[in-house]
């Protein structure tokens, strides 16, 4: 926090300029330090997760598994997946850009409840260490499913440490949600009505909703699981009578919505970048506004569709099929739109707009593929294989981190009053897109041949698969690398921000970059739809 | 064979060509999405780029409500198309035919035990002959596992405390990997093994080379006696003979196929499921019948074959 130097912006009292001493940021209820210290925190957090995951595939090119044992191998797909699920997806859009920009978007001086936020950031912290500490001490070895009876009565791992972390982490997203509810539905300036809201906001209020219903879910399911192993209840322990599908059960519905928490805040940044980008309000704001809600509310009823050879009964399985064939159309939904509305626009491709059209073609290829899974006897074949693994990483990957990288570099002049050198942008957005390509989708055809998921070691019939996937995984590896670089680089030697340098349409560009403590000098007043480019001056091309 | 690189899977089994088929519809209707989202994005990209210097303002967005209805429900209507199809081939593949012989599975950290009713037993192998369904019924000593058969593309988790099955008929002879695929602690990759489909006659041959000292079913005979299920059964208790696929009268009135898992359950915890006109004095075997004994006393159970002595029982067809 504070490696951030001195005034970055000719605005004289903005948010950074206020106090330099490390106290003003570690007690501060500024929602756009909050987001700052998010930013910093989940970027140690991708980072290590990242590592992990970078071992994994080292030890992939080869069929023996040259690198780590089993043993080992376990314990950094359980890292990489706790970590980057709870510590870098989850918080990645909603609580860096989301706590940054709603405010300033819906013409507030912060969010409705600052003390909480700042109790969120704290609590997502110090779970975040607790997690580590397991990790450190010797790991854990469940998968970030800790599907029961393994992570109940076998693994002799830390369970209980990481799950601490966990369900500590997690009270975080629950308040975090609470808060954009409430501040979304008090605190939107005059005449800014839900029908005129960015469709950033109903994405991340459909997001906060199922942040506050199914969180909970997790935090007990956790708890069970941690009971279970201190106390030997037997709730999961067939022994005893208990059923360990049960738990199944418990963490999908928690899980399977987790997947829109993670998704849909991303989608909420595409409209955003779509439409500045081609200068062109989003075609059918409504559908793409209800489509959220729609996901969130069917997101819900799937949770079954993870147990289609976990001993489902048939008809059960018919229904989960049916319903998450009904959840994917809100996402085409969407899909469709974003297309529409580059129809006809004023198209630039800087950074955050490719960025946002690499994640409509990952998006799409990730949605589709999940309607191979969703059909019952196809899933039968590829679940718990690679192409699985494929399927969510196009999602969460191409998808998410798209949309989060997007997001990071739009809204970057009014986080920090600098831009960031659009070539290096452009040409790491490029970098992420081949190598991200390159790593996963040769791993929808190893799981088609059947490669299962969480083998440290495989047959050799799929090594040259694998190689591929390590060789596109080091070019990403580079793209994540080089905005890392730029971006802090930028901090200090990035030409100063203008206050609205896209000339885009949303309220956070009236206010100078970096903004003030509070925001705006006088709350401003909407009398106007969303996305109104149409009345707007169109800037340079770059 | 199992070596050579390759970009689709082998197909061994009969239900493996209905998934291909699946698969390639899936595949030609996402990859025409992919290509119509793809082409789309790059057509508007280029044509519709701004050039430098260039500051017309691009016409208001208008709402076109019939142009979303139809993509909504054309993507709507394709969605079913895929439900339906995959709800079809589920059902064939978790509906084994009354032919199909039993294996029995047991699976435990790390490694497969395979019985054969005839007696045969194996290790991370199964011999199976090409031609003839066969069902696994499947169980686990400890942690759930997944038994999964790329070839055949077929898989099924094994659960601890319960029986699940699998069928397939192979239709090639050749040796087929199969593999644990439901993460199940530090050995989960090395619990992998070979299915070998073997012309009937070779496997008849197999068998005959291998002879078990004892059926699972003798074994089970012996247990009967000693768990003192003799002394109710045939007395005071319902007759097993014939009970293997027959419906049972429950006594809340409802009716069961008395399959694997049923009986499995009779056994283990009896008063879960009572018949209909007796006492639920039967004890719970929980504790003490371990998952091989179990299917022993199945196959003595099951080799029970007596329809004279059986009243009221209808017999599946
Ligand atoms: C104390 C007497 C008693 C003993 C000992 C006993 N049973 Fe039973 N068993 C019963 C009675 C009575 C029923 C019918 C009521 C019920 O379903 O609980 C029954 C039901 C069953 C059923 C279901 C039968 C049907 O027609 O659906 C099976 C299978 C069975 N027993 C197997 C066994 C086996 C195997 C053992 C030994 C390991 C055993 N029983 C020991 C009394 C006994
Ligand atoms: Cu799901
Ligand atoms: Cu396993």
């Amino acid at each position: 926090m504070t490696t951030l130097p001195a005034p970055l912006s000719g605005s004289e009292h903005n948010y950074l300029s206020r106090d330099y001493h490390v106290l003003s940021w570690l007690l501060t209820k500024d929602h756009k330090r909050i987001g700052i210290l998010y930013l910093v925190t989940i970027t140690a957090f991708f980072l290590l997760g990242g590592l992990a995951a970078t071992l994994m595939r080292l030890n992939l090119l080869t069929p023996n598994g040259w690198l780590v044992e089993g043993a080992t191998y376990n314990k950094l797909f359980t890292m990489h997946g706790v970590i980057m699920v709870w510590f870098f997806l989850v918080p990645a859009v909603p609580a860096v850009i989301g706590n940054f920009i709603v405010p300033l978007m819906i013409g507030a001086r912060d969010v409705a409840f600052p003390r909480l936020n700042l109790l969120s950031w704290y609590l997502f912290t110090i779970g975040g260490i607790v997690a580590l500490t397991a990790m450190v001490r010797g790991g854990v070895d469940t998968g970030w499913t800790f599907y029961t009876p393994y992570s109940t009565g076998y693994a002799n791992t830390y369970v209980f440490l990481t799950a601490t972390g966990i369900m500590i982490s997690g009270f975080s997203s629950i308040l975090t949600g609470l808060n954009f509810i409430v501040t979304i539905h008090t605190m939107r300036c005059p005449g800014l009505t839900w029908f005129r809201l960015p469709l950033f906001l109903w994405s991340l209020y459909a997001t906060s909703i199922i942040m506050v219903l199914a969180t909970p879910v997790l935090a007990i399911t956790l708890a069970l699981v941690a009971a279970e192993r201190m106390l030997g209840l037997g709730i999961f322990d067939p022994a005893a009578g208990g059923d360990p599908v049960l738990f199944q059960h418990l963490f999908w519905f928690y899980s399977h919505p987790a997947v829109y928490i993670m998704i849909l805040p991303g989608m909420g940044v595409v409209s955003e970048l779509i439409t500045c980008f081609s200068r062109k309000r989003v075609f059918g704001y409504s559908f793409i506004a209800f489509s959220s809600l729609a996901i969130a509310f069917f997101g819900f009823l799937v949770w079954g569709h993870h147990m289609f050879v976990a001993g489902e009964s048939t008809y059960i399985a018919f229904a989960f099929s049916l319903l998450s064939y009904i959840v994917a159309v809100p996402s085409a939904i969407k899909v469709f739109n974003w297309t529409a509305t580059l129809y006809k626009g004023s198209i630039s491709l800087e950074t955050p707009m490719l960025y946002a059209l690499g994640f409509i073609g990952l998006f799409t290829m990730g949605g589709l593929t999940g309607l191979f899974l969703a059909a019952l006897g196809m899933d039968v074949h590829v679940h718990d294989t690679y192409f699985v693994i494929a399927h969510f990483h196009y999602i969460m990957v191409g998808g998410m981190v798209m949309g989060y990288m997007g997001a990071l570099h739009f809204w970057w002049p009014k986080m920090t009053g600098r831009m960031y050198p659009e070539w290096w942008g452009r040409f790491s957005a490029f970098t992420i897109f081949i190598g991200f390509n390159l790593t996963f989708f040769p791993q929808f055809i190893l799981g088609y041949l059947g490669m299962p998921r969480r083998y440290h070691a495989y047959a050799p019939e799929f090594q040259t698969l694998n190689v591929m996937s390590t060789a596109g995984a080091s070019i990403l590896a580079v793209g994540y690398f080089l905005p890392l670089c730029y971006l802090i680089w930028s901090l200090r030697y990035g030409p100063l921000a203008k206050a609205n340098p896209w000339n885009a349409t949303g309220l956070e560009w009236q206010t100078t970059s970096p903004p003030p403590e509070h925001n705006f000098e006088s709350i401003p007043t909407v009398d106007q739809e969303a996305y109104a480019y149409h009345l707007m001056e169109v800037p340079d091309a770059r | 064979m199992l070596t050579a690189f390759r970009l689709f899977p082998e197909t061994g089994s009969t239900i493996a060509k209905h998934v291909d088929h699946l698969f390639i519809f899936l595949l030609i209707v996402s990859g025409a999405i992919t290509l119509l989202v793809f082409v789309l994005i790059m057509t508007f990209a280029l044509r519709y780029r701004r050039r430098r210097g260039d500051k017309t303002i691009p016409p208001a967005t208008r709402t076109y409500t019939s142009l979303e209805l139809t993509w909504t429900i054309v993507t709507f209507c394709l969605a079913m198309v895929m439900f339906a199809w995959g709800a079809k081939l589920y059902a064939r593949m978790f509906d084994p035919p009354d032919s199909a012989m039993v294996v029995y599975v047991v699976a435990k950290q790390w490694m497969w035990k395979i019985q054969h009713p005839e007696g045969h037993r194996e290790i991370n192998e199964l011999h199976v002959p090409v031609g003839q369904p066969v069902k696994l019924v499947m169980s686990s000593q400890d942690v759930i596992h997944d038994f999964f058969v790329p070839a055949f593309r077929i898989k099924h988790d094994v659960l601890p405390g319960r029986y699940t099955s699998l069928w397939f008929t192979a239709t090639k002879p050749g040796s087929y990997h199969f593999f644990c695929s439901q993460y199940c602690g530090a050995g989960h990759a090395d619990m992998v093994g070979q299915v070998i489909a073997m012309e009937p006659s070779r496997y008849e041959a197999w068998l005959a080379g291998t002879a078990p000292e004892q059926t699972p079913a003798d074994a089970g005979a012996k247990l009967f006696v000693k768990f003192g299920c003799a002394g109710c059964h045939g007395v005071n208790a319902p007759t097993l003979a014939g009970l293997y696929r027959s419906q049972v009268t429950l006594q809340d009135g409802s009716q069961v196929t008395a399959d694997e898992r049923y009986i499995r359950d009779s056994i283990l915890d009896s008063t879960s499921q009572v018949v209909q006109g007796y006492a639920p004095v039967m004890p719970s075997y929980r504790s003490q019948v371990s998952e091989v004994q179990m299917m022993q006393l199945l196959e003595y159970i099951k080799s029970l074959k007596d329809p004279a002595a059986e009243e009221g029982r209808i017999k599946k067809p």
